[in-house]
């Protein structure tokens, strides 16, 4: 696989994923070190489930019809 | 500009006039699908890169300096500085459901030509507008909701009168889709299996993600999708099943009763138990049918069968009542406008763009995207035979329930068909009947039957390629169904918290059941109405529908016209007065002949009274059999009309409010508007 290949597989990948309301978790790894380097992160399967609650359970859980 | 970019966009310009020139005047022989295509794909090309660009400049003066939300506020969850073609992908699928797929379908009965020119009219100078300012708007304050922003910036009275007008929506919206799916599965045992199977189908996935592997959704979708074929080569076996066949076949007050009991659990089980799983099939399996039907359609290139108009645009057509003007501009709404996309490009997609530059493409760009899957829907239905079409679409009291009945009365609306050629179609896509399965997403998959048995598997495939259509459509509404069940008890928690405050708390018990319940009996009212309608239902809630739906939009095109004035920059308002104007007057005026039209067909009100004097005389008239079926039928028809008086006092209200914001505006001499100042250095 070229690396144009696996770059364009891997955006694919991070699109299908935020469609169904899941951001990356490398982003969001990059953002606490950032800015919160004392606190603990989430683990994925942690992030997941955060995520997966605050899409579907929570208020504004929009898709049109 | 350079030299070759004007070459490039006028060579455009003249493809996309050739292509509208053969779709409109060309009349005798058939007229190939992709004449359409091409007009469509080069109108929205050319208003992204004009109109759009002319918006996001000098209307809007976007600043792709000016930190966003995501960037302001970043937290790695809610707020993601994403990458533009994510972003919209994201944006993409939250706005495309069965609104355009349906909507398109029922507009064929007056031909291709008008639902096709208000689908490019209305996307370009409505549609889009609306998706794009309100996704500006919201933007510019942290990413908040519609109802918010309206009550920033016109005031707390009409953020509440929106969000009441929100929740009908949401109401009616839920009916109508649940509808479809009964239509779409009453009497048919295959479908109804394979619809059933994704239940378990989603358990075993929801418990796959959460304990055995979680987080992988690629593998569990695999698996998922894996799992939807077999129920789908399975379910014909069962429809065959001495013993099975007849459990899955089902009445539509039967399945009626069973999607409101599916409601009301649904929508109180853990979401990574149903609603999760299921919505990572329904999306992918949406994006995958989208992208397959666009290849079909450039692939097989097949002629439009129906004619360019039909006789019906006089109003007289069997599938919706109604004329030209207002009605098509009611029945496609999504897909040239639809204002519920106003609640999506307030919630989560302004929270993770991550530069202004960004929002010409997400916000405009996404919304013609969904437009042009309204064409193929619309192509869809019309490379039919109209006389499988009308036989199809129209309501059991005029084609009688057999073969013989339905080819004679369709025949006799100027659409020549044989009984042999319907009992031949229904058994081609594997049905015991295709006649007066309304609802649109019947036609449909019939329709990509045709399509996708054309590039794989020829005929034998047909009955496989019908139901994994009719699958997919029954899936993300019923995903939406329950969702929004979820979104509409929210809603009502927060209206029902403004008189009692204790309401509101959102992880209570008590008020979360007694809001389920709520919202629950309040779409399940119009979805039995609609399965008990002779008519078959879609005649009544379809227009309710789009008149809610273009009520939001009319709503969302004020707020948007009031910001601008606010923003002092009301020299180029125009462009969302123009949309918004014409919404409000096919808005009212349909919304006033649904309410005192003399014409039974047409007004709620006349149908009612016609009915209350027949009572009156102790006479019953069809299609009620008794007289409490007659006291229904007018309580029903009372119902309507009061929802409709809703709606109009919704839209003719906000427009008040509108109009008195602009003059308050125009009074003052800077900028009132309450955007997040552009200098706010980023949190932290």
């Amino acid at each position: 696989m070229t690396p144009r290949i696996r770059h364009l597989l891997a955006r694919a990948r991070e699109t299908a994923l935020m469609m169904v309301g899941q951001p990356s978790y490398t982003a969001y790894l990059r953002h606490m070190a950032e800015h919160h380097p004392g606190h603990a992160a989430m683990d994925p399967a942690a992030f997941f489930r955060d995520r997966e609650q605050a899409r579907y359970g929570g208020k504004g859980g929009g898709r049109c019809c | 500009m350079t030299l070759r970019e004007k070459i490039g966009w006028g060579a455009m310009s003249l493809l996309g006039a050739c292509a509208l020139a053969v779709v409109a005047f060309q009349r005798g022989e058939h007229v190939n699908a992709l004449w359409i295509v091409a007009a469509s794909v080069s109108v929205n090309l050319i208003a992204y890169r004009f109109y759009a660009r002319y918006i996001a400049r000098n209307v809007m003066q976007l600043d792709a300096t000016r930190p966003t939300p995501a960037i302001r506020r970043a937290d790695g969850l809610d707020y993601v500085a994403t990458d533009r073609n994510v972003l919209f992908g994201h944006h993409f699928a939250a706005i495309a459901g069965a609104g355009p797929l349906v909507g398109p379908v029922l507009a064929a009965q007056m031909g291709y030509l008008p639902g096709t020119l208000w689908i490019l009219a209305g996307v370009v100078l409505a549609g889009a507008v609306q998706d794009f300012m309100i996704l500006f708007i919201s933007m510019r304050r942290d990413g908040r909701s519609l109802g918010e922003l309206i009550r920033m910036e016109m005031g707390a009275v009409a953020g509440t009168i929106a969000l009441i007008g929100a929740f009908a929506i949401m109401v009616i919206i839920l009916a109508v889709l649940a509808l479809i799916v009964v239509r779409a599965l009453a009497g048919s045992p295959w479908g109804l299996f394979t619809v059933a199977a994704t239940i378990p189908l989603a358990f075993a996935m929801g418990i796959y993600t959460r304990w055995i592997r979680p987080g992988r959704i690629g593998e569990v979708s695999i698996l998922g999708v894996i799992g939807l074929l077999l129920a789908i080569v399975y379910g014909g076996q069962v429809a065959e099943s001495a013993f099975w066949g007849p459990v899955f076949t089902l009445t539509p007050v039967q399945l009626c009763i069973l999607m409101v009991g599916y409601g009301a659990v649904a929508s109180v089980l853990p979401v990574w138990l149903l609603l999760a799983p299921r919505d990572y099939l329904s999306t992918f399996l949406k994006i995958g049918a989208i992208v397959a039907l666009a290849i079909g359609i450039a692939v097989v290139a097949p002629p439009l069968r129906m004619p360019a108009l039909t006789k019906f645009i006089d109003g007289s057509g069997p599938v919706w009542s109604g004329g030209l003007f207002p009605f098509l501009f009611i029945t496609i709404a999504c897909g040239a406008v639809s204002g519920f996309h106003a609640l999506i490009a307030s919630g989560t997609t302004p929270k993770l763009i991550a530069s202004e530059g960004d929002a010409p493409f997400i916000g405009y760009g996404a919304m013609l995207m969904e437009s042009f899957v309204a064409i193929m829907a619309l192509v869809g239905a019309t490379i039919l035979d109209p006389g499988i079409y009308f036989a199809m679409n129209s309501p059991a009291a005029v084609l009688g329930t057999d073969a013989a009945s339905a080819a004679a009365a369709v025949t006799n609306m100027g659409f020549a068909i044989t009984p042999e050629a319907l009992a031949q179609a229904a058994r081609d896509v594997g049905e015991t009947t295709i006649i007066s399965r309304t609802g649109g997403a019947p036609t449909l998959a019939v329709a990509m039957a045709e399509i996708f048995s054309n590039l794989i598997g020829g005929q034998a495939m047909k009955a496989f390629w019908y139901h994994f259509a009719i699958l997919f459509e029954a899936l993300f509404i019923l995903t939406a169904v329950d969702a929004g069940t979820r979104a509409g008890r929210f809603m009502l928690q927060d209206l029902i918290g403004l008189a009692v405050p204790s309401f509101r708390n959102a992880s209570a018990i008590g008020p979360g059941i007694v809001a389920t319940a709520l919202c629950v009996t309040a779409w399940g009212f119009f979805l039995y109405q609609g399965v008990t309608d002779p008519l078959g239902g879609v005649n009544t809630l379809w227009p309710l529908f789009g008149i809610s739906n273009q009520m939001l939009a009319a709503v969302a095109l004020i707020l948007a016209t009031v910001v601008l004035f606010r923003m002092k920059r009301q020299r180029y308002a125009w462009v969302t007065i123009l949309p918004a104007a014409w919404l409000c007057l096919c808005t009212i005026t349909a919304g006033l002949l649904k309410l005192f039209s003399s014409d039974p067909k047409v007004g709620f009100l006349a149908h009612a009274s016609k009915f209350a004097d027949a009572a009156a005389r102790g006479e019953i008239l069809a299609p009620a059999k008794t007289m409490a079926e007659m006291q229904r039928i007018i309580f029903n028809d009372r119902i309507d009309a009061a929802l409709i008086a809703l709606f109009l006092g919704v839209v003719v209200s906000i427009l008040a409010f509108g109009i008195r914001s602009c003059r308050a505006a125009l009074k003052v001499d800077r900028p009132t508007v309450t955007e997040v100042p552009p200098m706010l250095v980023p949190a932290e």
